[in-house]
């Protein structure tokens, strides 16, 4: 893991990014969650699921003086499928708890805590702060398939910087889906922020180059742009997110700064695909979680942020502007271990 | 769709060819891999389980025993499951006669409920029928807009808030208002577009069923994301719990996803997959076919869904024109432009070439050739000729025509002369094809699927053609020496 970071040569030092975590009013991983922050919010989201759904893993820790048997693991394993992790995630951690925790009574914390020990271990490269420019304005290219939540996590990452005190100009690059300029231009007017349109089908990387020739001549600090939604599979439009990358490169040599794709936190396994082709064809850098205030619980960033690098830097958890956070990954399996097993606590 | 799926199981069965029987042990190596294909296709944990221990009911026992060839046992008994677990279907629309009959569409947050409401609205005018959309989704900013675009490009009506005397906000009035002047203007069908919500959203799953109750749908249909994930299960029972469901469209299916949502779905609230979106055009909506699911997991191909596209979408009119043309011998560019197209229309070329049975492999190898814009440059290669040249272009087209084409049309010189190259060997053989019987149709038809799936192979002339016309001369001297070839063959025979 610590191989990786070094290989991310465009991070942020970790002091910087350290300070960044620290001037923004976003709660970090600690036991006295502020009612506004992160993990709070995760954790009321999740209430709401586990209240509804979560019978069919309550019994799990429930029986006084169960054993760690192979019923208990075939049960354990499903609790950890279901969270959308995968089936070979769900095996490895399963064998790491059999080998360890064997014939032993089960101890709900002690098991608790090898997971989490063992998913934070996956999760490791998941953790990183969103890259800026040292100087001139910083571009972000949002991608994601359809209907994933790009335009909504385009309002909600402008609303985060814009209560930073930053000046943001939104670049509305979904020409292709009926109303999409509109969609982003109603977030636009509600946030008080800049947008650059386009007439729709028209070629996004005008719309793009445009959007970034403001930032620069106008002096915003960031430069987020919208793309449509597109399948993995779709080799032409993946090629046109390259070129995208490249107008907005000819303006400033190291943008985009950040790529993110944006994930739904209902996806399943396709999700490793969809991380696969979009950081193949347009570079991804980052990952936005979105809808994890559902009864989805987003596990397969796990083998996501595992197989592809892939950092998951902010999650959505709800319909409102506000409703973005930064990720951390503590507070993110503690809100998916306690979903997932609710009745240990 | 599934291909992911396909591979996973065939390993696993492949695991157990020829391993002579189906022996308790073998069976469970084979069940596992099955097992994690599923669990790796989004199939729901419980349906998952499900799925496998009625397999290995089906698997255990006599016939099994007694069979030669285990693995195709066993295929055929996932097969049966699968086919069993997504059906029954039902593709009618239930439309009433005589009165308006009214459709109501939900699911999530962007598992593509609007884009569905338009397919369907342009699947119901396709066959004849007055049809008019009603925006109740008032959540997502500019989503009443984007109904109102898809409705302009369907030319079909589209109620909107903007309709309502008051202005209301209420979806519930929205809707109420929508199918109430459908039924005052004779409109035949209605659907409703409503907002997208998280069901646990016991606020949103409320106004949901108040729509439900008061305006009374015939038909609720539920829209899910091909790529959801185990929360597949569990979404599908809270909207068939606030709502009765009556058919589910699955969305998406034209990406990588394994789609094993379906199986979820199906599985939990019983009710029958209408209809799959296979595409970002508004004509992507098919019909859900379980057994060709099913063969599509098992790697069968979909010959039947690829007939049966073919028939809806060929111009019969025009086939039966080339058909005469072909017989004439006639067979121009222009005739190879014409076929091109209209094997354009099925779809995606890619998606074409999966539906044929062993060509799923040639979609993969051709990876991110772009087949679509392959054809532009032939067309417009085509259209830089002259009437004569597309008639018989290895007659006119020489040196400096072929500059001149090339120019006309933005390529290299050389594809021009590909393009002529090829057109020869297609066009004979298309002329051969014409005077022939089905069987031997499909023979060419094979020839041609080899010739693909080898593409440093150029389509050359095939054999019987008469490429060259031989002198009296030259047919003599032919003559002799097959003669002398006949007559040591006859002596090597006796000796």
């Amino acid at each position: 893991m610590a191989l990786f970071r070094f290989g991310r040569k465009e991070e942020s030092p970790p002091s910087q990014a350290a300070a960044e975590a620290a001037a923004l009013p976003v709660e970090t991983a600690t036991d006295q969650p502020a009612p506004q922050g992160f993990l709070a919010r995760l954790r009321a989201g999740l209430a709401k699921t586990s209240r509804v759904f979560n019978t069919d893993v309550r019994d799990l820790f429930k029986r006084e003086g169960r054993l760690v048997d192979d019923e208990f693991l075939e049960e354990l394993r499903a609790a950890l499928v279901k969270t959308d992790m995968g089936p070979s995630a769900a095996e490895a951690i399963v064998v790491d708890v059999r080998e360890r925790l064997r014939a032993r009574v089960v101890d709900p914390k002690v098991v608790l805590d090898s997971i989490r020990t063992q998913l934070l271990m996956r999760l490791a490269p998941a953790a990183a702060s969103i890259v800026t420019a040292t100087s001139g304005p910083t571009v972000i290219l949002v991608t994601g398939v359809n209907g994933s939540g790009k335009t909504t996590s385009i309002a909600k990452l402008a609303r985060l910087f814009s209560r930073d005190g930053k000046r943001v100009v939104l670049g509305a690059g979904d020409t292709f889906r009926a109303a999409a300029v509109e969609q982003l231009g109603m977030w636009a007017g509600r946030l008080g922020v800049e947008i650059v349109r386009g007439e729709p089908g028209c070629d996004p990387a005008s719309v793009a180059h445009r959007a970034v020739a403001k930032a620069i001549g106008e002096g915003f600090d960031v430069c987020i742009i919208d793309t449509a939604g597109r399948l993995q599979t779709q080799a032409n439009l993946m090629q046109e997110l390259g070129k995208i990358r490249r107008v907005i490169a000819k303006q400033i040599p190291d943008a985009p700064h950040e790529t993110l794709l944006v994930i739904d936190a209902t996806a399943g396994q396709n999700a490793l695909s969809q991380a696969k082709g979009f950081k193949e064809a347009a570079g991804c850098t980052g990952i936005v979680l979105t809808k994890l205030d559902g009864s989805a619980r987003g596990g397969v960033i796990v083998p996501v942020a595992e197989q592809f690098g892939l950092p998951v830097k902010f999650v959505g958890v709800g319909e409102s502007a506000d409703d973005l956070d930064r990720f951390e990954p503590e507070a993110f399996l503690s809100a998916l271990l306690e979903g997932a097993f609710s009745a240990a606590g | 769709m599934f291909e992911s799926l396909t591979a996973s199981l065939s390993s696993a069965i492949n695991s157990l060819r020829g391993r002579g029987k189906l022996t308790d042990a073998n069976m469970r190596e084979g069940l596992g891999a099955v097992r994690t294909a599923l669990l790796e296709a989004d199939v729901a944990y419980d349906v998952a389980d499900g799925f496998l221990a009625r397999v290995a009911e089906g698997a255990m026992g006599a016939k099994v025993l007694e069979s030669l060839d285990p693995a195709q046992q066993l295929v055929g008994i996932v097969h049966q499951e699968l086919v069993g677990l997504m059906g029954p279907v039902d593709h009618s629309l239930h439309l009433q006669s005589g009165t308006t009959t009214v459709f109501m569409l939900c699911g999530l947050q962007g598992s593509g409920k609007t884009t569905s409401c338009a397919k369907l609205a342009r699947k119901i005018k396709e066959q004849g029928q007055g049809v008019m959309l009603v925006a109740a989704d008032l959540q997502r900013p500019a989503a009443i807009e984007q109904l109102a675009v898809l409705g302009r490009q369907l030319g079909v009506p589209v109620h909107t808030p903007a309709d309502m005397p008051t202005g209301s906000t209420d979806p519930v009035a929205v809707c109420n208002a929508g199918v109430a002047r459908a039924r005052k203007e004779n409109i035949s069908v209605v659907i409703l577009d409503t907002a997208g919500r998280l069901a646990i959203d016991e606020e949103l799953m409320r106004e949901l069923a108040k729509i439900d109750r008061t305006v009374g749908p015939d038909q609720v249909y539920l829209v899910v994301d091909a790529m959801t994930g185990q929360d597949a299960v569990r979404s599908a029972q809270a909207f068939n719990d606030a709502l009765e469901l009556d058919g589910v469209i699955m969305t998406k299916l034209d990406g990588d996803a394994r789609g094993g949502a379906a199986l979820s779905v199906k599985s939990v609230t019983g009710v029958p997959i209408k209809f799959i979106g296979t595409g970002e055009q508004i004509e992507a909506l098919e019909d859900f076919h379980p057994e060709r699911m099913a063969g599509r997991i098992l790697g069968m191909g979909d010959v039947v869904s690829l007939v049966e596209e073919a028939q809806r979408k060929f111009d019969q009119d025009e086939m039966k024109r080339q058909e005469e043309r072909l017989k004439a011998g006639e067979f121009t560019l222009d005739d190879f432009k014409k076929m091109l197209l209209q094997t354009r229309r099925l779809g995606p070329l890619g998606k074409v070439l999966g539906m044929i049975p062993g060509m799923g492999g040639m979609q993969e190898m051709l990876g991110g050739a772009d087949l679509e814009k392959d054809m532009n440059r032939l067309f417009g290669i085509i259209d830089s000729m002259t009437p004569d040249e597309r008639r018989n272009p290895s007659r006119f087209v020489d040196q400096s025509r072929r500059r001149r084409i090339a120019a006309g049309a933005g390529v290299e010189a050389h594809e021009v002369s590909d393009l002529v190259k090829q057109f020869d060997g297609m066009s004979a053989m298309m002329k051969g094809m014409a005077g022939l019987g089905m069987r031997e149709r499909m023979q060419q038809v094979q020839q041609l699927q080899a010739q693909f799936a080898n593409p440093s192979a150029r389509l050359g002339r095939p054999k019987g053609d008469t490429g060259k016309r031989l002198t009296a001369d030259e047919r003599r001297k032919l003559k002799k020496q097959r003669d002398k070839d006949t007559r040591r063959k006859k002596r090597g025979d006796r000796a």
